[in-house]
């Protein structure tokens, strides 16, 4: 169902800042520490894409915590599934690029 | 706190100059902190404490309460003009890291210029008939901003066709 979907490098590091329910800051965080220190996904974007994601149902807000005003994001079954396929799209890519680069 | 005010017109189409002369301002150590109809008013804050970003977007609550989450400051709007900063010290600060959130935000600015625009051109046509009235100000208008409209536009298929080979 979802294998011909190539996701943008946004959407890959949201969906996997959430593999553990997070808030807005800790996504930006975690994609910034996954990556090395390469991805900042600007505040503006991400806003953006939270709404997107949540429209899509690949992710969901949790139900807010007494006295805490941040919102907390959690994948739901669909996105964990668009987040596994995507893993495997693009270990495809990686062997496709290092058997071509070999020679093979 | 010593404060200025400063008196300047920026076209809208000139809102990356706007926001690159307010980031001037800021390494000079003048932090913008309010804004009204062509006039800025800065604090003294150290050289290069602050960085500034302006984004066009209806007012929203919330929008702003997740900026502000993310440690950004919320300094005030003109109309749908929106101004933030935030602490140099923090990191680099942006309001869009892709491609896609940067055409959209182009296509936001469009829709706002094309909506005056219209308007402009309307009342310019309806007055125009009527010599004692000043409609040919409208016109003027409305033709600035189908000006703004075009640069916008042209700005945004660039985005558009760097999107086709990349993010």
């Amino acid at each position: 169902m979802y294998e011909n979907i190539a996701l943008t490098e946004t959407t890959y590091y949201i969906l996997l800042a959430l593999y553990r329910p997070n808030h807005g800051y800790g996504i930006m965080q975690k994609a910034y520490d996954l990556s090395g220190g390469r991805v900042r996904l600007a505040a503006g974007t991400l806003y953006g894409a939270l709404n997107t994601l949540c429209d899509k149902h690949w992710i969901e807000q949790l139900p807010a915590e007494a006295g805490s005003r941040k919102k907390e994001y959690r994948l739901t079954e669909e996105g964990l599934d668009v987040l596994i396929n995507e893993i495997e799209r693009l270990r495809e890519l990686v062997n496709n690029g290092d058997a071509v680069m070999k020679g093979e | 706190m010593e404060r200025k005010k400063v008196w300047k017109l920026f076209f809208v189409w000139d809102f990356e100059k706007e926001e690159a002369w307010l980031n001037e301002m800021a390494a000079e150590g003048w932090t913008l902190c309010s804004v009204g109809f062509c006039n800025y008013t800065f604090e003294r804050s150290l050289p290069e404490e602050y960085t500034i970003r302006m984004e066009m977007r209806p007012y929203d609550p919330e929008y702003i309460r997740f900026m502000e989450e993310t440690g950004v400051e919320y300094i005030g709007r003109i109309i749908q003009w929106l101004y933030f900063r935030k602490r140099t010290e923090e990191g680099p600060f942006d309001l869009f890291s892709d491609i896609d959130s940067k055409i959209e935000h182009l296509g936001r600015i469009g829709k706002m210029i094309a909506s005056i625009g219209i308007l402009n051109l309307g009342i310019g046509i309806l007055n125009s008939v009527n010599p004692t009235h000043m409609g040919w100000i409208n016109l003027l208008c409305a033709t600035l901003l189908m000006y703004a409209l075009g640069r916008i536009h042209g700005e945004k298929k660039y985005l558009e066709k760097e999107r086709s080979l990349r993010e």
